[in-house]
């Protein structure tokens, strides 16, 4: 239990560098791209936690009366989740460009194309 | 409870990548957006969480299909689109 | 470089990163333990300044020119994507066919549309509280939109989505972020300090200095920049077609 979440962490980064890197879609690549996100949320998170902590918010919490989990690593998650999905779809507007451009998404006909 | 939410986590992110055909993948990865925003909860980041569930399970596959949908119009056009 | 080879290399790094990754993370601080110095500073500085929530605290307090950083990253990709998916010369609208949705998907999608916004509004407002803050409130409010699209029809949507105005809200939004920021200056103290405004009550809605105003900014950014996003995606999908000489 001791570093388990920080292996599942590392699992889900390498396996979504796996696909990225074995791909035969760019928009399966993408999809890969926001699984190591993923990863790198669930490390974050992880490096955070506290046992028997609660959530840092203390609208319904006497200050002092528990431990809180780190909100250090929750913000960094929380701010990245969201900015990651917009550069999600900016790689998506690439990939429908490149769609309209070379009339494929595989990046292996696309390496062919340029020669 | 967090051990299987991690476990989750883990086999739902490599079905997410075994997962080749794009369209069913955006669908795997809402269920992965799920799970994390599960395991986000359990572990005591219900902000995270929040947000996990609204980009990660809607807004992301929501994006992917769009852009599935129109890659593959392109070149067979004469096919329902839907 | 062929696939064979490129996967060798594939295998060969990965195992590597699996092999540092390994290493790093026995000696990693043991999972759910009680040290966290910064995490503790950043709880009392919170309740110094009267934010009950410490996320919200650290994102738009502590970390605030960091999370402009953030803003700014949004702003841009929002901005690449609109220049990618617009209409090119080569290609024009098609208006796509009313399709029949059913009733009782309809009146769902319409009774539940209404309680989205508001939830996603709700959400932002009690940022400072309540777990939620603008970037999850603005993610929520804008999908909750795209209801209409399911419920209704493609036109009703474009008719309660004129796209300009949500452009310009998402850039508005930006610069309101960064006056607050430049209010601070003009007072006398750092870029975006939270010194500007009192403290306020605890727990309240007003608490927190300028806590609550530049999550509101960011909650308007990020439901603009999503609404922006998902329209062009939508057009692209469904509107826009090549011409078919090409």
């Amino acid at each position: 239990m001791d570093v388990l979440p920080y292996l599942v962490a590392g699992w889900v980064f390498l396996a979504g560098c796996y696909g990225l890197a074995t791909s035969r879609n760019l928009i399966h690549a993408v999809g890969c791209l926001s699984v190591c996100q993923a990863g790198t949320y669930v490390l974050l998170l992880a490096v955070g936690y506290r046992d028997g902590g609660t959530a840092p918010v203390f609208s319904d919490l006497k200050p002092g009366t528990r431990p809180v989990v780190d909100p250090v690593v929750q913000a960094l998650a929380l701010t990245d989740v969201v900015v990651g999905a917009t550069v999600t779809a900016l790689l998506l507007a690439l990939v429908v460009q490149v769609a309209k451009r070379h009339g494929t998404v595989d990046p292996d006909e696309l390496g062919e194309l340029r020669g | 409870m967090i051990a299987v939410a991690l476990l989750l986590v883990a086999a739902s992110a490599t079905a997410a990548v075994a997962t080749r055909d794009p369209a069913r993948q955006a669908l795997v990865l809402s269920v992965l957006g799920v799970v994390l925003a599960v395991l986000f909860t359990t572990l005591q980041a219900p902000d995270v969480g929040l947000s996990q569930l609204a980009v990660g399970a809607a807004l992301t596959p929501l994006l992917l299909l769009l852009t599935v949908r129109k890659v593959r119009r392109r070149p067979r056009r004469e096919e329902d689109p839907r | 470089m062929n696939r064979r080879m490129r996967l060798c290399l594939v295998a060969l790094g990965g195992a590597g990163l699996a092999a540092l990754f390994t290493a790093a993370f026995l000696r990693l601080p043991a999972f759910g333990g009680d040290r966290h110095p910064y995490g503790d500073r950043a709880v009392r500085a919170a309740l110094h300044r009267h934010t009950a929530n410490t996320i919200a605290s650290v994102n738009f307090d502590l970390r605030a020119f960091d999370t402009l950083g953030e803003t700014s990253i949004l702003f841009a990709s929002v901005l690449g994507c609109v220049v990618l998916l617009r209409q090119a010369r080569d290609e024009h609208r098609a208006r796509p066919e009313p399709a029949d949705v059913a009733p009782p998907v309809r009146r769902y999608a319409l009774l539940v549309l209404p309680v989205a916004v508001l939830t996603g509004l709700y959400v932002v407002a009690h940022g400072q509280l309540s777990p939620g803050g603008g970037f999850q409130g603005g993610v929520v409010t804008a999908t909750a939109l795209h209801l209409l699209y399911l419920g209704a029809d493609y036109h009703a949507l474009e008719r309660v989505r004129p796209l300009g105005a949500y452009e310009a809200g998402d850039a508005l939004a930006v610069s309101a972020y960064v006056v607050t920021g430049l209010a601070a200056v003009l007072a006398g103290t750092a870029f975006l300090a939270n010194t500007l405004l009192p403290y306020g009550t605890f727990n309240t809605l007003s608490s927190g200095g300028t806590v609550p105003l530049l999550n509101a900014a960011v909650g308007m950014e990020v439901a603009c920049a999503v609404v922006v996003l998902l329209a062009r995606f939508l057009d692209q999908a469904v509107e826009i077609e090549e011409d078919s000489g090409k």
